[in-house]
């Protein structure tokens, strides 16, 4: 086998144009990076995202704006409180934009609550966005939840409606229940000891709708604003009479937010206002993936060399040597594939990096972070999806034995599918199912977008959301490679070279 | 010239692969169409879909079965050998090349008239059950009306002139698989460096000036003014990649050996 394999080896570097093909790949890989850093123009958030974005501890970009009446707090403390009421309705029915179609009216939106207003109990770092919290809320449509540091979300009893929070040492533990006499435990989460604020807050992202139409998307929707009315406050082990006091968290970011008020009644508070507690999806605005989108132009100059990398054979009547030499053909064809896989890895890994690092010297930091960890996923990722993709080239080369069709065939399996979903020609649901079954579904080894459950977002191909895990997706194109190769050596075997 | 296309006609019609591919062709054009049009709907009125634009997304598959028919037609004759008689019967390359044209381009027009009339067929049949009504603003999809006229036949042009320009890279290139390569990298590399690509200035000039999204301008019924580029322009540009394309190869096969 390994004389065989360097028979292949021998075969594929001694022609010039396939090397030179291997040169045009990893260039054209490199091209489209800098087309794709240079010609960004969008930021990260999309137009939700004002000013500078607060990062949370881990790196990840969030909103963090909201209405606070708060109290320091400077040791162990429990606060409690009943959401009387909590409503977020959006301010004006969405206006369409310019190259959107027009949006239904809105009326029906306006009598819902908005899915993802929140009223509840909060302790703070301090009032600077992206500073470390522990929350628990009523919110619109999704029950009770802890939510702590942005990113972290527990589900806790959907219709409870009294609140409290104990903080112990270092740990922040919620509570909820619906009578404010049996509490449920929802979760803790850790919080640095030291003086922090505590108290009760509102808020609510915009109202969005995603609209999708024929080669893009648009996102409408306007402001809305939440008011939470809420009473039974106690906060054992806030300053002694220490009053509470309203913080607009966050609005010298977003000027455009409505205003924050809050009012007292006697035991009852009413506090009014915008924003939204919750990490940035990376949908709308740049992403890191977009750097090797060149991948498709690699592939496709590569699936080219792949099956002519057999079906010159043919062409050249130097099957018949080869098969003079090595009468299993079932061997040679693995041979090949090793070979074909192992160069075509090493000039996808050689090129997506290149483009990586040549469109993130251009775009500097402009776009959704992604750790060093998921930056090595996305570029082996790639090369793998490159080389896998070629063999699957070469097995339907195999099959068909003609250059051209097998050629039309690779690149429309895998380019197009991908471009009638990521191009939002197809509906969502349906171009969900097409990234499952096609060998595009492979590109979401490159995705680096997380999803977020406690976030409101088209999570659809067209803003680069799979619906595939990343090596889920990687293994549909394993599996058509296999299948194709499977069905190349049995026809291989049974017909005459 | 009437020799040189009469000698063309024959070498199509007497193997079987281009009768196949002008089926495929037809068919895929028709399918693509058929399944888009019914996944696609219509929720309310003025939901804002150009119906004509859904009908006609088997284009985009159909434009790969007829570019390798036309890559064919040049690379299967330096694959044989047969370029050599051909250019011995036919020692003029412009005269050989635009007789080529004339038998690819009335090939892909067997292959496209029936694909674009039966993703019409399809979509008249499918579409007015996706929401597709009146009441939502959409008449059924009537061949009489100008602007859904202008679409499907403006499609059969575009696949025509799209074989065309496979036709003038295959001469260049003289190799089937990689001026099949070539042509889909082309053309369907501006889709993909749209969704790149955000600052607005340079993504309205790709849409002007890439061969498949100029050309598919055509199929544009609604919104005409917001457009990159008006639909007739539109297949201009991509009839101008296409004469280019003819130039560039019917130079290179003026200027080198067989």
């Amino acid at each position: 086998m390994i004389g065989l394999v360097r028979a292949e080896l021998t075969k594929f570097r001694s022609v010039r144009g396939w090397l030179v093909g291997c040169g045009i790949a990893a260039v054209l890989m490199v091209l489209l990076a800098v087309v794709a850093a240079a010609g960004t123009d969008a930021r990260v958030g999309g137009p939700r995202a004002r000013g500078a974005l607060p990062h949370s501890s881990d790196g990840t970009p969030v909103f963090d704006g909201f209405t606070f009446v708060q109290r320091p707090l400077d040791g162990d403390g429990t606060l409690t409180v009943r959401v009387a009421s909590l409503s977020g309705v959006a301010l004006r029915p969405p206006t369409p934009g310019d190259t959107a179609p027009e949006a239904p009216s809105g009326s029906e939106e306006e009598a819902t609550t908005e899915p993802w207003a929140k009223a509840g109990l909060i302790i703070k770092a301090g009032t600077t966005p992206g500073s470390p919290y522990t929350a628990v809320m009523v919110t619109g449509s999704h029950g009770v939840r802890m939510q702590h540091d942005f990113v972290h979300d527990v589900a806790g009893p959907v219709d409870a409606r009294w609140l409290r929070l104990v903080r112990t040492g270092g740990t922040v533990t919620a509570y909820a229940s619906t009578d404010g006499a049996a509490w449920t435990r929802v979760g803790s989460a850790p919080l640095a000891t030291g003086a922090v604020s505590a108290g009760i807050f509102v808020a609510t992202p915009p109202h969005q709708e995603y609209e999708q139409f024929l080669g893009g998307t648009s996102v409408v929707g306007g402001g809305a604003i939440a008011t939470g009315t809420f009473d039974n406050l106690s906060a054992a082990g806030t300053g002694p009479g220490g009053d509470w006091t309203m913080v607009s968290v966050g609005a010298d970011d977003s000027p455009n937010r409505p205003e924050s008020t809050s009012t007292r009644e006697g035991d009852t508070f009413v506090l009014r206002g915008a924003g939204d507690i919750a990490p940035i999806d990376g949908g709308a605005g740049p992403k890191q993936e977009q750097l090797l989108s060149g991948g498709f132009l690699a592939l496709t100059v590569l699936a080219v060399l792949g099956v002519l990398f057999v079906t010159t054979e043919y062409r050249r009547g130097l099957v018949r040597t080869t098969f003079a030499a090595t009468p299993s053909r079932v061997r040679v064809l693995a041979a090949k594939a090793v070979v074909l896989g192992a160069v075509t890895f090493a000039v996808g890994l050689v090129a997506a990096t290149a483009a990586l690092l040549v469109g993130t010297a251009i775009r500097g930091a402009n776009h959704y972070p992604a750790d060093a960890l998921t930056q090595v996923r996305i570029v082996v990722g790639t090369a793998a999806l490159i080389a896998v993709a070629t063999v699957l080239a070469l097995a339907i080369g195999t099959i068909l034995r003609r250059g051209a069709g097998a050629v039309a065939a690779v690149v429309v399996l895998i380019t197009l599918p991908y471009i009638l979903s990521a191009a939002a020609v197809l509906p969502a649901a349906t171009a969900d199912w097409v990234l499952r079954i096609t060998p595009a579904a492979a590109f979401a080894v490159q995705q680096t977008v997380p999803e977020w459950p406690q976030v409101d977002q088209a999570y659809t191909p067209a803003f680069g959301f799979f619906p595939l895990p990343a090596w889920g997706g990687f293994a549909v194109l394993c599996c058509w490679t296999a299948v194709a190769l499977v069905v190349a050596a049995a026809l291989l075997r049974r017909r005459d070279a | 010239m009437s020799t040189a296309l009469y000698a063309e006609w024959t070498k199509l019609r007497t193997v079987a692969g281009p009768f196949w591919l002008v089926a495929l062709a037809a068919v895929l054009t028709t399918a693509l169409s058929a399944v888009t049009a019914r996944a696609v709907s219509c929720a309310a009125a003025g939901c804002g879909v150009d119906a004509p634009l859904i009908a006609l997304t088997g284009v985009q598959l159909g434009q790969a079965v007829v570019a390798v028919l036309a890559v064919m037609v040049v690379g299967d004759e330096y694959r044989t050998g047969m370029i050599r008689t051909t250019l011995a019967a036919t020692p003029s390359r412009a005269v050989l090349l635009g007789a080529k044209s004339v038998v690819v381009a009335g090939a892909t027009l067997a292959a496209a008239v029936p694909g674009v009339l039966g993703a019409w067929l399809a979509a008249r049949l499918i579409m007015p059950g996706r929401g597709f009504t009146a009441e939502h603003g959409y008449a059924p999809l009537s061949l009489t009306d100008g602007g859904t006229l202008r679409a499907f036949a403006g499609s059969a042009l575009y696949l025509t002139l799209v074989a065309l320009l496979s036709l003038g890279i295959a001469a260049a290139v003289r190799d089937a698989p990689t001026g099949v390569g070539v042509v889909l990298g082309l053309l369907y590399l501006a889709p993909i460096l749209a969704a790149v690509v955000s600052d607005p200035d340079w993504e309205r000039r790709l849409h002007q000036i890439m061969p498949s999204d100029a050309g598919a301008a055509i199929q544009h019924t609604i919104d005409l003014p917001s457009l990159p580029i008006g639909p007739w322009p539109g297949l201009g540009v991509l009839a101008l990649w296409s004469a280019g394309a003819l130039v560039l190869g019917g130079l290179l096969l003026r200027l080198r050996d067989a």
